[in-house]
């Protein structure tokens, strides 16, 4: 089940594991949300945790804050317990939060969750790096819902924690913050810091993590880069408009899979090259040809079928 | 930046100044508060409304020994310390608990104690500013004359009844929805008030509220106006101390349930 962990050569960084958890399984009544679940948060990295809905994302980041204590099984972070004080001045988190205190501005919010830590960011470089300075004045709830975001990303890092938990952090916004974000995100990675990422949008993971874990029903069912991952599902596609039948296409050596889509057909193959030989020759008018691996989605889509 | 090394121990961090910490809290939430109209304004505005048209408009009789502008600053005073406390702790707590906010807070380094210390500072404030304009509204329309030491242990013993109700909107804030929250405390609050003779005397209240007399003892906000009627020498029932000693009770009672409350979140949440 487990890829081989291979050493990450796109960034040089110190690889000591910074937060841990053990064999963790935690139940809430008779639902089990872990069941010996085990995951690594190695120093300087981005690692991204992916799972379906109710998978146990949440829980996983909540036994990581201290939030939670696990059934059994054992949680470390920078070697001690997430939920003591200590542990916590070196940790930011940005939560899934339904109401956030609307009659406090920006700033004010940045300086109260500022005070409570050792060393804080100054406040008008927190501002800055979450875009907020033109905002600093205007109250929470007079804020869009991709600012409020923002509100508490900068409640996450102004505390200039060394790890970082980041929650679903670009739901509701649009793709210029998201894009923004994912550039803050990677600056904060190249000044050494660690990111926990949980998020629904495959995209985001294949840009910003340097490993994934993928978990389901509770359980780790893949861990591994962007990469390794994605090479769990078979080959490429080949997406073209012509004129070819479905049955001659499956004829063609080397296709595994043909499905149409709007006017063009996806072919899916191990040997794209000998399959487009053999439409090439079959059909001179054949048009629109694209070739791409199969992306994350599917390796996640994949993934998580297998398991039902 | 170079990279970080991770076996950095954390003893090597200054620990944030507690004092500091407490202080932004509260001067937050303080703030937070005031700028709610739905919480300033109500909770300022009708104790000091009743006390205008009931104490100085038609205030010109006499309850028992005292006039009624004398009367009713006890009365209204711990209605008004009473809403302000009740409010500002009830409807918060339940709000931040059932909405993630208080989530938010526990997984930072703030300690707890500075959350709920917020609030008592905060609903200290209000009560204080409740009280102090009904006296200086007594003082200055009511023609109320009382001596100087007089009045200061009346704003005192009101703004140190704040802590009871603390605690029994702790304990309501622990098990009310972030939504329900404001009508649970209006179930105790209001008719409380009226038990205890709060809006007005207890002699003048129907003969059917006057029989269940006997259950008194068990309201709050009975012992905090009893305590302030003594110092104004309108005091009915019961020695001093015995008012003391049930609103601590009271509060331990309250603080006992809010515990409960709370280790109820805990096993939910883990």
């Amino acid at each position: 089940m487990a890829i081989a962990q291979v050493v990450s050569i796109q960034r040089s960084r110190a690889h000591g594991t910074v937060a841990e958890i053990q064999g963790a399984s935690k139940n809430f009544g008779s639902v089990r949300a872990l069941v010996d679940f085990n995951f690594q948060v190695r120093a300087g990295e981005l690692t991204a945790l992916l799972g379906p809905n109710g998978a146990g994302k949440t829980t996983a980041i909540k036994l990581l804050l201290g939030l939670a204590c696990p059934t059994s099984g054992r949680v470390s972070v920078f070697g001690a317990d997430p939920a003591e004080a200590t542990t916590r001045t070196r940790v930011g988190a940005m939560l899934q939060v339904g109401r956030v205190p609307e009659s406090l501005r920006a700033a004010e919010h940045i300086d109260l969750f500022s005070s409570y830590y050792p060393n804080p960011l100054p406040i008008s470089e927190t501002l800055a790096i979450a875009g907020l300075e033109e905002l600093r004045d205007r109250k929470f709830g007079d804020l869009s819902g991709g600012q409020k975001q923002r509100v508490l990303f900068a409640l996450a890092i102004c505390g200039n924690p060394d790890l970082l938990f980041l929650d679903e952090p670009t739901v509701g916004l649009d793709v210029e913050a998201r894009h923004l974000l994912w550039q803050e995100i990677r600056n904060l990675l190249g000044r050494g810091k660690t990111v926990v990422l949980t998020t629904h949008y495959l995209e985001e993971t294949d840009t910003l993590a340097d490993r994934v874990a993928v978990i389901n029903n509770g359980s780790l069912i893949a861990e591994g880069t962007p990469a390794q991952i994605k090479s769990r599902t078979a080959g490429k596609k080949i997406r073209c408009v012509t004129q070819l039948s479905a049955a001659v296409i499956r004829d063609i050596k080397g296709v595994i899979d043909v499905q149409a889509d709007r006017e063009a057909v996806v072919i899916q193959s191990n040997h794209p090259e000998s399959v487009l030989r053999g439409l090439l020759s079959l059909d001179l008018e054949i048009s629109g040809i694209e070739v791409t691996s199969a992306g994350l989605e599917d390796a996640f889509l994949a993934l998580t079928r297998e398991e039902k | 930046m170079a990279s970080v090394s991770t076996t950095m121990p954390a003893a090597t961090f200054a620990r944030p100044n507690p004092l500091r910490i407490c202080f932004k809290e509260a001067k937050y939430e303080f703030l937070k508060c005031l700028r709610l109209p739905m919480y300033s304004v109500s909770t300022m505005l009708f104790p000091i409304m009743f006390y205008v048209l009931f104490g100085l408009v038609m205030g010109r009789q006499t309850i028992g020994s005292i006039s009624t502008s004398v009367y009713l600053i006890p009365a209204y005073g711990t209605f008004g310390v009473m809403g302000a406390s009740l409010f500002g702790t009830a409807a918060t707590l339940a709000g931040d608990r059932g909405l993630g906010w208080l989530q938010v807070k526990r997984a930072s380094p703030m300690p707890i104690y500075a959350y709920f210390l917020a609030k008592v500072v905060m609903s200290v404030i209000f009560s204080t500013v409740d009280v102090l304009a009904l006296l200086t509204l007594g003082v200055a329309f009511g023609g109320v004359h009382i001596p100087t030491l007089v009045a200061a242990k009346l704003v005192l013993t009101l703004v140190s009844g704040s802590l009871p109700f603390c605690t029994m909107g702790l304990a309501i804030g622990y098990f009310a929805g972030p939504t329900s929250a404001p009508a649970v405390i209006n179930i105790f609050y209001l008719p409380m008030s009226f038990c205890s003779g709060l809006w007005m005397p207890f002699m003048f209240l129907p003969k059917f509220v006057q029989k269940i007399a006997v259950f008194l003892p068990l309201l709050p906000p009975y012992h905090l106006s009893q305590l302030v009627f003594h110092q104004v020498g309108a005091g009915q029932g019961g020695p001093i101390l015995w008012h003391w000693e049930s609103l601590l009770g009271f509060s331990l009672v309250c603080l006992g349930i809010a515990w409960v409350g709370h280790q109820r979140d805990q096993k939910a949440n883990g």
